[in-house]
């Protein structure tokens, strides 16, 4: 039998590749940060360039960030209530912003142009080491709010309405992070490889409905993220009213 | 199809002959913390290129449509109030003019009847005087012819005795 990348050189498929990066004896994903960095020279550029000349009437790039900022203002601010969510906006907005500029870029960006030694660069949400990270930013963060905001007192909310809920509010600070990395790493992961597979059999005009939903459910998980994390915190900072 | 699921067995196989990481799907290293800093600096720099000016025009421009639409409601509050004072003055003013119309067409009827009773008295007296007087003059007529009458008849009389 002969190996079909040999006959279809456009794609081949390679998983749990990865490009080995040592810092002393610590091993780093390297594909993951090149395209991360990228991704966020991206995004960043974007910015700077939008916020360059800020006028009362806006226009251009400062209305599609202004926008976006809305977007992320009002997301916030129904997840985390009227008293909280400012403090919290940047967090979820980079938390949404940065999945989804990674998440596109994954999808959109012609990677396999370049060739790296091993593994090969796609989005770095599809990596469980980055959404691993982003997780347990999370659960620190809604920890870090709720103790901040009323002390001790966080600890009530375990109890909360009955003392019968505490083993089950336990388990949801494990199942939160956990439930939060692997949806946007299986998303993600899985977009990239019913794109890939069926780029490797049949490389033209088929992949693309499977693109275009894919670039759907990239939107959707940067969405899906960014308000649960919303919402752990606004859970965290919500004052029961007695 | 078996390429990739083979490529990944004996890559896994290299790596433990060789002793660097085997890699795979759930390789969890070093990428973890290092990614969380990584974040958490995009944090910090999107708050200060993105988030802080981005919402201080936002908000600025709320604050100005807001301040501007009060004023606006303002405004508009005073000219309707305006609008509702000038309406009243104008009813007012309406009033006054049809009261003074109606007063006048009074005064000027009743002038007209006062004229008219005065003519009419005075019409009436002049006719009674002049219908006086003509009795008077017919009196004095009658009479004179009376007494003509008689001279005539004495005269007659005398005369016929006299050739008798």
């Amino acid at each position: 039998m002969v190996p079909l990348h040999l006959t279809l050189p456009f794609a081949e498929l390679e998983v749990g590749q990865q490009l080995y990066w040592n810092l002393g004896n610590l091993h780093l994903h390297g594909q993951v940060f090149l395209s991360s960095w990228i991704v966020i020279g991206a995004l960043l550029a974007l910015v700077v360039v939008g916020t360059r000349r800020m006028e009362r009437d806006p226009r251009g790039v400062q209305n599609l960030l202004e926008f976006v900022w809305t977007y992320i203002r009002d997301l916030a601010r129904e997840q985390i209530g009227e008293k909280a969510y400012r403090d919290w906006l940047p967090f979820i907005g980079t938390l949404f912003l940065f999945i989804f500029v990674c998440n596109w870029g994954g999808a959109l960006i012609p990677w396999k142009l370049i060739e790296l030694p091993n593994g090969e660069l796609g989005a770095p949400t599809a990596d469980i080491n980055t959404t691993v990270a982003m997780a347990l930013l999370v659960s620190l963060s809604y920890f870090y709010a709720g103790l901040s905001r009323k002390g001790l007192r966080y600890f009530e909310y375990y109890v909360e309405p009955t003392p019968i809920m505490l083993p089950f509010k336990i388990i949801e600070d494990f199942t939160k992070p956990l439930s939060l990395s692997f949806r946007l790493f299986g998303n993600i992961l899985a977009d990239e490889l019913v794109v890939g597979v069926l780029a490797f059999l049949v490389p033209v005009i088929v992949p693309l409905p499977a693109m275009f939903l894919g670039l759907f459910t990239s939107a959707i998980q940067a969405l899906i993220f960014a308000t649960l994390a919303a919402n752990y915190i606004g859970e965290a900072v919500h004052e029961e009213h007695h | 199809m078996t390429s990739w699921l083979l490529l990944a067995t004996a890559d896994a196989a290299n790596g433990v002959a060789s002793g660097a990481p085997e890699g795979g799907l759930f390789d969890l290293d070093a990428t973890l913390p290092l990614m969380a800093v990584q974040v958490v600096l995009l944090t910090f720099i999107l708050n200060a290129l993105f988030f802080r000016p981005v919402g201080r025009a936002v908000e600025e421009r709320e604050g100005y449509v807001a301040t501007s639409r009060a004023d606006a409601k303002q405004k508009l509050a005073q000219a309707q109030r305006l609008e509702a004072d000038l309406t009243d003055q104008l009813k007012e003013a309406r009033l006054e003019a049809q009261k003074l119309i109606v007063e006048a067409e009074q005064e000027s009827d009743k002038l007209y009847r006062e004229a008219l009773a005065v003519a009419q008295a005075e019409s009436i007296a002049v006719r009674e005087q002049s219908r006086r007087e003509i009795e008077a003059e017919r009196e004095q007529a009658l009479s004179a012819l009376q007494g003509q009458a008689e001279r005539l008849g004495t005269l007659i009389v005398d005369r016929l005795l006299a050739a008798q």
